[in-house]
């Protein structure tokens, strides 16, 4: 048993949940008691998404527990298929169901005898994986599953598209600005004159993925989900892969170039180098506020770098050799690829921290006493408690990570939204200064005085118990509220009756 | 499966379908605030632990008086022995935090390899000197709000049953112990001498301003209240004397109920919930009646709430509701909203326990003969696929339901509230009839403001049916 207050990363089913939802047209059947299936509160919530998730809950409760799941589990299979059409199903129990051993191989079997879909039991331990290996191994047994039944069937394309063409892999539903990403990756890839040849699996159908051996390589933007696919596919079809994270001008400009060397390895002639100086000089304006005189401000300032692989990789990069600010201490909670990390950041950072436990960090955190941290919600908390500014940079995801203008990580534009996020967390320049000549500009505890002047009224003890439970910032407002009511009625005294009464007839 | 009860016309139908609610492990976001001194330990998986701190929003902050308990591999292949594992977390949250008692809450992966809890708290807790309330809020038997009725379920039992009450001292092994857990003597001082009732309980989780609201009502009769359960502090938990009357306070009650029946020889009062005026004066009225007490204008003080209310009103007599079914407060709120002039097709609701809400039931019945409007059809259990397709076909003016549902269903053009907005809301009493009110009307008032926004269908009509 593991004492724990907060996790970096979700539980294995959500990873698959993620994938299969991602995919158009694809249904999962969660297996599992009432109440786990919160994935569709959060994508549905968080992702505003307008359609219903395509989950259902077979739920498992008393009665399955003692009868066995099977007969329930492979109508709701059927029943689904008949009422969405789907193209596949995937099965997926959750840790808790996981420990029922039930056959549930067994049960997909026994569906596919019936079902018009494909049916296939998301093969993740429940245990031993988190939601980030779950979807990186759910998203390449799906593709895995198509190619292999195209390779058999012999639907499977022999060869490349005759320009170019890229495959987009490990986009998908709740991920952190993934919606963004992909916008912005598809853009750079226009400009680059390279074809999207699928980008996966977010909005594609089953269908696409036996097309996938048509591209020239794969981009894997984020190595958490993606990688997995990108190697099967390197492997079985010796399609070539570009897995460098284009966060940040420097990135970018490397993942470019990566794509140009697999390019004209396999014939091309292409010479990105002109758009790469173009963008970096004139296009972008991330490049050259890092050579704007605002940008001195940010030099030697100190700041820690905590969240998922790619995320914290790149920002510790970015910090450090894109805007001279002093990395103390870069971490990422992504410990089954740790050894990556290390290797990523070295000579950018101070220190390198591997945890997810978040108290880790917090003392990390306490110890440093950075000028800002970029890390996820739970560094965001921990900065306000010790009055640092925080920008969140990875997952766990926030309804705050889905903003409805464009705000992308990747790419060029990526790169100007990283500069503001970063110069908006740090106080700056003369607003520093100024901070340091007048005291601070925080005047809210004058006004609080203000409000809670004396008054001619006699607020009784439990009147004071209740007015002191509601909300700070309405509290004067129902203060006023009260004793205009009193004044009215020719009370002199204010109990806990005369709050209440108050605030109905005043109807708020 | 339709079953209809003699006396009433109601029709109740069981879908045992899939549907969405929350997990019953939910209560600790609000019982946690509730009760000062606790602290609450979810023992189950990292999905349970994912689902407090995303779904349910309870975001764990500086002070967290709950954590997670997270079952491991080898807890799930018992190669761990489960009492030392508890006892070393148990030890580390008494260094850590030294709360008044620990609550722990049993999951469906407790339940399914089962772990005896009620076995290992006792031992546990003469060994640590701290109280070890066991409930099995799990998902196996039991939907979102029903996680409370655990709880207070297994506090029932702890309630001491007077100041010298020998079972008092059995329940407390160790003498040293009662001293740390009840600084003061706990019944003499609770139990106001100027009573001239037998002790009232009320029974259900509250916040305080309601808690206050409710001690006014009842005060203004002549009635005190002796005691709450939950208390503020777990070391105030109300004595609880044979005899004693108790009410609830929440439609998803009725284990507690029932143990305040059984185990410790309460007599429960059986009446509508105090939602809406009427409600709120049945409640009252009911209380009064079972005290042998005159009720002293209660009609006045419902007109007055109805009049103070009459603009939202306005604004929903005449429309559809519709309740998915959510937190079990449905029935409730559906007999005020058809009292406010709604109208009800059908009222969806995880679990219903026709005992415990009798009343509730009589009430809603009444209420829409009186009102001359169709009585709802109640389905336990709903199918949500199947209740999508009713609401297409109906074309609700609102539908209150689970998170997961809302925005697809504002998409289509159906307006909805979030049912677990009253769960968390002051609702209860006179005094928030409004904000119930206000809760219900904000789609409408919003669909008001955005009247030039053009728009009703925000799907492509390719997806529509999905």
């Amino acid at each position: 048993m593991k004492l724990a207050y907060w996790m970096y990363a979700g539980p294995a089913h959500i990873g698959t949940l993620r994938i299969s939802s991602s995919f158009r047209n694809v249904h999962a059947i969660m297996h599992a008691p009432l109440g786990d299936d919160y994935f569709n509160v959060m994508r549905s919530m968080l992702e505003r998404e307008r359609n219903f998730t395509p989950v259902t809950t077979s739920v498992v409760d008393r009665n399955v527990l003692a009868r066995g799941s099977q007969e329930k589990v492979i109508d709701n299979i059927l029943r689904k298929d008949t009422e969405e059409r789907p193209d596949l199903i995937v099965l997926t129990p959750t840790c808790t169901s996981s420990i029922l051993q039930e056959d549930l191989q067994n049960f997909v079997e026994r569906a596919k005898e019936s079902a018009q879909c494909d049916v296939l039991l998301a093969d993740v331990n429940h245990y031993r994986v988190n939601e980030l290996q779950a979807a990186d191994r759910t998203l390449e047994q799906i593709v895995r599953f198509y190619l292999d039944r195209a390779q058999r069937q012999g639907t499977l394309p022999s060869q490349r598209t005759e320009q170019p063409s890229v495959n987009i892999l490990g986009m998908t539903t709740l991920g952190f600005h993934n919606r963004h990403d992909t916008t912005e990756l598809q853009r750079l890839m226009a400009d680059l004159g390279i074809t999207v040849n699928a980008v996966i699996p977010a909005g594609a159908s089953v269908e696409e993925l036996q097309h996938l051996p048509r591209a020239w390589f794969n981009l894997v933007p984020y190595r958490e989900v993606g990688l997995l696919t990108a190697q099967y596919l390197q492997d079985t079809f010796d399609q070539p892969m570009v897995a460098i994270a284009p966060m940040g001008i420097t990135a970018t400009a490397d993942c470019i170039r990566q794509i140009q060397q697999v390019l004209n390895q396999q014939g091309a002639a292409v010479d990105f180098e002109p758009f790469i100086d173009r963008q970096t000089r004139f296009a972008s304006e991330a490049a050259w506020f890092s050579h704007s005189i605002d940008c001195q401000n940010l030099t030697g300032k100190r700041a820690v770098v905590f969240g998922d692989n790619t995320h914290a990789a790149a920002f510790t990069k970015i910090l450090s050799r894109e805007m001279g600010i002093h990395v103390v201490l870069a971490g990422t909670y992504c410990k089954h690829d740790a050894d990556w990390f290390e290797a990523e950041v070295a000579g950018y950072c101070d220190r390198v921290l591997i945890s997810d436990d978040h108290n880790a960090i917090a003392d990390a955190i306490a110890e440093l006493e950075p000028a800002a941290i970029f890390g996820t919600q739970m560094e965001r908390h921990v900065g306000k408690r010790l009055n640092i500014p925080c920008g969140v940079i990875a997952a766990p995801v926030h309804i705050q990570n889905f903003p409805v203008g464009y705000r992308p990580f990747v790419g060029y534009e990526g790169a100007n939204q990283i500069v503001d996020l970063v110069y908006n967390s740090f106080t700056l320049g003369m607003e520093d200064h100024l901070l340091e000549i007048f005291g601070g500009h925080d005047t809210k505890e004058v006004l609080t005085k203000t409000v809670s002047a004396g008054s001619d009224l006699d607020w009784k003890p439990d009147g004071l118990t209740e007015l002191n439970r509601i909300p700070g910032f309405v509290r004067g407002k129902v203060k006023r509220n009260t004793e205009k009511y009193a004044r009215e009625q020719g009370l002199t005294a204010i109990t806990a009756e005369v709050l209440y009464a108050a605030k109905e007839a005043l109807g708020a | 499966m339709t079953t209809t009860e003699a006396p009433s016309a109601l029709s109740f139908e069981c879908e045992t379908g899939n549907y969405h609610t929350f997990c019953p492990i939910s209560c600790v976001a609000w019982l946690y605030q509730k009760i000062e001194d606790s602290f609450f330990l979810v023992i189950g998986t990292k999905t349970c632990g994912y689902f407090l701190q995303n779904a349910m929003g309870v975001m764990i902050f500086a002070e967290p008086r709950y954590a997670m308990a997270e079952l491991e591999e080898g807890d799930i292949s018992a190669q761990l022995n489960d009492y030392a594992e508890l006892k070393r977390l148990c030890t580390q949250i008494k260094r850590d935090r030294n709360p008044s008692v620990i609550v722990w809450i049993g999951t469906c992966t407790t339940e399914i390899i089962k772990m005896d809890l009620e076995g290992l708290a006792p031992k546990l807790e003469a060994e640590i000197g701290i109280p070890i309330v066991v409930a099995r809020a799990n998902g196996l038997d039991y939907a979102f709000t029903q996680g409370e009725d655990t709880v207070l379920a297994a506090m029932a039992a702890r309630c001491p049953e007077a100041a010298t009450s020998e079972a008092d001292q059995q329940e407390r092994t160790n003498a040293i112990q009662r001293l740390l857990q009840f600084g003061k003597s706990p019944a003499a001082e609770q139990q106001p001498a100027s009573s001239k009732h037998p002790p009232l309980i009320l029974f259900g989780s509250v916040p305080d301003p309601v808690a206050t609201q409710l001690t006014i009502e009842l005060a203004k009769q002549g009635i005190t209240v002796s005691g709450w359960l939950p208390a503020k502090r777990y070391t105030e938990l109300p004595v609880i004397a044979e005899g004693s009357y108790a009410i609830g306070l929440n439609p998803f009650l009725s284990r507690t109920a029932t143990t305040l029946m059984r185990r410790r020889k309460c007599k429960v009062i059986g009446a509508p919930f105090p939602i809406g005026p009427d409600g709120s004066r049945a409640w009252i009225e009911k209380i009064c009646s079972v005290l042998e007490i005159e009720p002293q204008g209660l009609a006045e003080r419902e007109a007055q709430v109805w009049d103070s209310i009459e603009d939202y009103r306005q604004l929903v007599e005449g429309k559809q509701v519709f309740f998915m079914g959510d937190n079990l407060w449905e029935i409730s709120l559906a007999r005020f909203l058809v009292r406010c002039g709604m109208r009800c097709p059908e009222i969806g609701i995880p679990y219903l326990d026709r005992r415990y809400l009798g009343a509730e039931l009589a009430m809603l019945e009444a209420t829409c003969q009186s009102m001359g409007v169709p009585l709802p059809r109640l389905v336990e259990k709903p199918d949500n696929y199947n209740q999508l397709q009713r609401i297409e076909a109906l074309q609700p003016d609102l539908v209150i339901t689970g998170m997961a549902h809302a925005n697809p269903l504002e998409a289509r053009g159906i307006s909805t509230k979030w049912s677990v907005e009253f769960t968390f809301a002051q609702i209860h009493g006179f005094g928030n009839a409004r904000a119930i009110l206000e809760l219900v009307t904000r789609p409408l008032r919003r669909n008001l403001a955005l009247g030039t926004l053009g728009g009703s269908q925000w799907v492509s009509e390719a997806v529509t049916s999905r």
